[in-house]
């Protein structure tokens, strides 16, 4: 493709710096509404993700800390259960129905909600424009709608828990005929309508978000910013974007076909069923349809979820080592073949679902190449580190905890993506170990690194480090602490998703392991609510941030400290340098940021960048 | 285990005390020389690297050691052992790399803490060393994958299993029914239309292959005999695991998955190894399947082939089952039947 950034942009200049001078004598015009709730400016935009994703966040986590309850004292009496949850919680005992209602809405919240909508949200919102040196997005309302629709989507999903029948409760997959059939669940009845219906909502968010972060960074990059001087963050976000545009669209049909079955009669997913004493007309439909349709957008959804993760990671630890990151160009290119693998690979997820074998090796296969990008990328963070300068902010620390679950997670990835020890611990605890480290944990670490560095820019205030620190560190020490033992609890057999693990005598001994991790994961709870208080502490009484906080060298530190709308209140800054010269011998100070051109750092430039 | 709860409880409030301490400190110190206090914050951090890294690897092979004994026991069939195998030589190749790259990760950081007499080597590509981590895991994937699809393919080889006894899985909400094919080692068809109180699993009562038929609420397998299961749902999607075993089939409504596999402990056995007189098999639910999915489940048992005739003997067949005789048109769905005539 050709892109000119240089004529488009000239032109924006002065079209927003007209528009700048107006805003300026008139700002008492933007009232309570344009400011904060009908925005187009992607700043806003992006804060307004950020905290709806923290409230969903923590409801997530509050469900969860309702089941750890249950699975580690299934015979306690928890009284006050009753007074929170009513007739769910009668007599302090969880009602069975309802635990899969919370397993089902934790998961749906945590994956869609925070990891993909908040995450991407919040971070390619505020990133790409301030990063690649735009005014703004492509479409100011596009951007604004993708929010309202987000916005709306949280809003039915939150609605869904009061209905009467309770919510969608059939797994965060929803695999149909349970979800289908309200015969075969409580949940399957309106709650599981309007899980749909968020969910649409969700996606139509999403695409229009995507189509936005992909055409302003081909369109819209100042002068000298070229794709190969992309910072990785952005570089993270236009790929998952690209993600997010071809397999959303893939869920939306599958969905769709799933209205179908179950609100005007067509067999899609169903076929030769006999539920409630009486057979159904539906034939000729497959369940296992629907599961391929589902893991097609659900396995680059994984990576939807941790790329833009990786990215916040790549700059963060750049920044914060003083050092180049390692590999730029693998970096990229690793990224780029993750995302195309994660096309291929989603029958991983259905080695034991009835599918033709042979077709389970092609994806043991395809699933196993994704292991390669992988181990460039760890050895990469690693070798960044190694005779770096480390400073440990509390990004930093999030930073490299999110390098060390890559590596735990990814590992025990291998076990289930070799289809015959797949067999074996499918649908168990080590599954569920295995993704709250590698995508729940990682993006999550991702996400607070990405909060802890860009605050000032988000807020123009700091964080408080030591609250940071603390957060931290009984994070990271109750993540392990909460999903390594799982992993024994998978090996031993217990099914995911049970109630109670009194079905079998044998399960009974492992109760101590779930004590164990219920204990560390109301302390990992405990530490969120530092967290909570930290972020909106900070966000008024927090210390006044400098321009340039971290000493570093993308473009996003060039702007005001006080948002301004158009971001930069003169011409945007032109680029003269890749994002990654920390540290470089000769140069004054330890960063030499992208807009100080060549000619003016003649004691540090290399044979190499004279090419440039 | 309220021990545990104490600590909690102890360590929540310390946390809650030092938090309102360090807020209050933050807004006094804020004027204060920010380089001397990220110094300090630097070295500590640091250290907790370097400690989080030995105690999290050690307390982790101590758990390793101390659940070891709650783990399955030694499979119950021949391929088992095999993926329990294949396991193992896994877990080597996955722990030396676990081990080599957190090990790594936390010492470098440690080691590379900021100083600021000291710059870092600007140091940003190596087609050397990136070559090496690109090759290196490729050949190890490659053997992994090798031989991960010849045990894969291995298990699933239909021509290997020829001729195994045939015996159904039926799962519903929220229990396990096993049909055994009797002499003729064939399973009679069956229609989820013809499904009845007395015909649970809507066995075709015209299909000759149907008489010799038998119904049980528990699995009962010979030892050493090669077993073709047949799983079916007549619902929602359940999965018959049966971890003793290593085996795991979803059963979908509307198709007959297959598992073959060959029982090599009997329960009894099994019992002696375990140390357990308790110890019973076990065929679980693996797939949420409603709201009593953790209580689905089906007792197998593992015995001698002869002792596994004489059990066969004493179960009656479908068509013998004392309400069996009223399965005419009448009583079947009207319409369902006709449909199928």
């Amino acid at each position: 493709m050709e892109v000119n950034p240089h004529s488009s942009v000239a032109h924006d200049v002065k079209a927003h710096d007209e528009h700048h001078d107006h805003a300026h004598h008139h700002e008492h015009e933007e009232n309570f509404w344009t400011k904060y709730l009908f925005t187009t400016d992607h700043k806003m935009i992006a804060k307004q993700f950020l905290v709806t994703a923290i409230f969903m966040a923590f409801l997530a986590m509050f469900m969860s800390m309702i089941f750890r309850l249950q699975l580690a004292w299934p015979d306690t009496k928890f009284a006050f259960l009753e007074s929170l949850i009513g007739k769910w919680g009668k007599d302090g005992v969880l009602d069975p129905g309802f635990y899969l209602a919370l397993v089902t809405i934790h998961g749906t919240i945590m994956v869609f909600f925070v990891l993909t909508g908040g995450l991407s949200g919040t971070f390619s919102n505020l990133l790409i424009p301030l990063q690649v040196g735009a005014r703004d997005m492509a479409s100011g309302l596009l951007n604004m709608l993708s929010f309202w629709f987000f916005a709306a989507s949280c809003t039915v999903m939150f609605i869904s828990l009061f209905v009467e029948a309770g919510p969608a409760s059939g797994g965060w997959t929803v695999y149909p005929p349970l979800s289908a059939l309200p015969q075969a669940i409580p949940g399957s009845g309106l709650g599981m309508t309007l899980w749909l219906v968020s969910m649409v909502l969700f996606i139509a968010s999403s695409l229009l978000g995507g189509i936005n972060y992909i055409s302003t960074v081909l369109n819209l990059r100042t002068k000298g910013m070229s794709m190969s001087r992309l910072p990785l963050t952005v570089w993270a976000f236009f790929i998952t974007a690209i993600l997010g545009v071809l397999s959303f669209p893939v869920l939306f049909a599958a969905a769709l076909l799933l209205v179908f079955d179950r609100s005007f009669g067509t067999s899609f997913y169903l076929s030769d069923i006999f539920i409630d004493g009486a057979p159904l007309e539906h034939l000729g439909g497959s369940p296992v349809l629907y599961q391929h349709l589902f893991w097609f957008l659900g396995h680059p959804e994984v990576y939807i979820v941790l790329l833009p993760a990786l990215g916040l990671a790549s700059e963060v630890i750049s920044v914060n080592s003083r050092k180049p990151i390692f590999g730029y160009k693998a970096m990229v290119a690793s990224m780029g073949v993750i995302a195309f693998l994660s096309f291929i690979v989603w029958g991983h997820h259905m080695f034991v679902t009835g599918m033709n074998p042979f077709l389970g090796s092609v994806f043991v296969f395809t699933t196993l190449l994704v292991a390669i990008p992988s181990a460039v990328k760890v050895f990469n963070y690693i070798t960044t580190l190694w005779r770096g300068n480390l400073q440990f902010t509390p990004q930093m620390l999030f930073a490299i905890g999110l390098v060390s679950f890559f590596i735990s997670g990814g590992l025990t990835g291998i076990i289930l993506g070799d289809s015959a020890l797949d067999i074996n611990v499918h649908d168990t605890y080590f599954v569920v170990a295995h993704f709250h480290i590698v995508m729940g944990s990682s993006a999550i670490f991702g996400m607070f690194a990405g909060v802890y560095h860009w605050f000032p820019k988000l807020f123009g205030r700091m964080m408080n480090k030591k609250l940071g620190y603390i957060h931290f560190w009984l994070t990271i020490v109750s993540v392990y602490g909460v999903f390594f033992p799982m992993h024994f609890l998978g090996l031993a057999g217990v099914p995911r998703r049970y109630y109670a693990n009194t079905a079998y005598e044998g399960f009974a001994q492992l109760i101590n392991i779930n004590e164990l991790i219920s204990v560390l994961a109301i302390v990992g709870g405990f530490a969120q609510l530092i967290f909570a208080f930290n972020f909106f502490y900070s966000m008024y009484k927090g210390k006044k941030a400098t321009q340039n906080p971290w000493k570093s060298n993308t473009l996003e530190w060039t702007t005001p400290v006080e948002h301004v709308h158009g971001n930069w209140p003169g011409a945007i800054p032109e680029v003269h340098r890749w994002p990654y010269d920390y540290g470089k011998p000769g140069a004054k100070d330890d960063f030499i940021p992208q807009t100080v051109p060549y000619s003016e750092t003649p004691e540090s430039n290399s044979p190499d960048d004279l090419k440039h | 285990m309220n021990l545990l709860i104490f600590l909690a409880v102890v360590f929540g409030i310390l946390v809650l005390v030092r938090l309102a301490d360090v807020a209050r400190l933050a807004s006094r110190l804020s004027g204060e020389k920010d380089e001397t206090e990220q110094d300090k914050d630097n070295r500590i951090n640091g250290a907790l690297m370097l400690i989080f890294l030995w105690a999290g690897l050690a307390l982790m092979v101590y758990m390793m050691l101390r659940y070891n004994r709650f783990m399955l026991p030694v499979s119950a069939s021949e391929h088992g052992v095999q993926i329990d195998r294949l396991m193992n030589i896994n877990w080597i190749v996955l722990f030396a790399v676990f081990f080599l790259t957190q090990i790594l990760l936390f010492t470098f950081a440690f080691k590379y803490r900021y100083n600021k007499n000291r710059r870092a080597f600007y140091f940003h590509d190596n087609n050397k060393l990136e070559a090496i981590w690109t090759i290196i895991p490729t050949i190890v994937l490659a053997a992994l994958i090798t031989t991960g699809l010849l045990e894969w393919n291995d298990i699933t080889d239909p021509e290997k299993h020829k001729n195994g006894m045939q015996v159904q899985v039926y799962g519903k909400q929220f229990d396990w029914t096993a049909r055994y094919a009797g002499k003729d080692n064939m399973l009679a068809k069956s229609d989820f239309r013809l499904i009845t109180d007395a015909n649970p699993l809507g066995v075709d009562s015209t299909d000759k292959t149907g008489s010799d038929d038998i119904i049980t609420r528990e699995l009962y397998l010979p030892v050493g005999v090669n077993i073709e299961m047949i799983i079916n749902s007549r619902d929602v999607i359940h999965s018959a695991f049966l971890p003793h075993f290593r085996v795991q089939m979803n059963a979908v409504p509307g198709m007959s998955t297959r598992f073959h596999f060959k029982p090599t402990i009997t329960t009894a056995r099994m019992r002696e190894i375990t140390g357990n007189e308790k110890f019973d098999y076990v065929l679980l639910c693996n797939k949420i399947c409603g709201v009593a999915h953790y209580n689905m489940k089906m007792k197998v048992v593992v015995v001698e082939p002869q002792e596994f005739k004489d059990w066969l003997k004493n179960e009656k067949p479908v068509f013998e089952m004392p309400a069996a005789n009223t399965i005419t048109a009448d009583s079947a769905t009207p319409k369902a039947v006709t449909a199928l005539k």
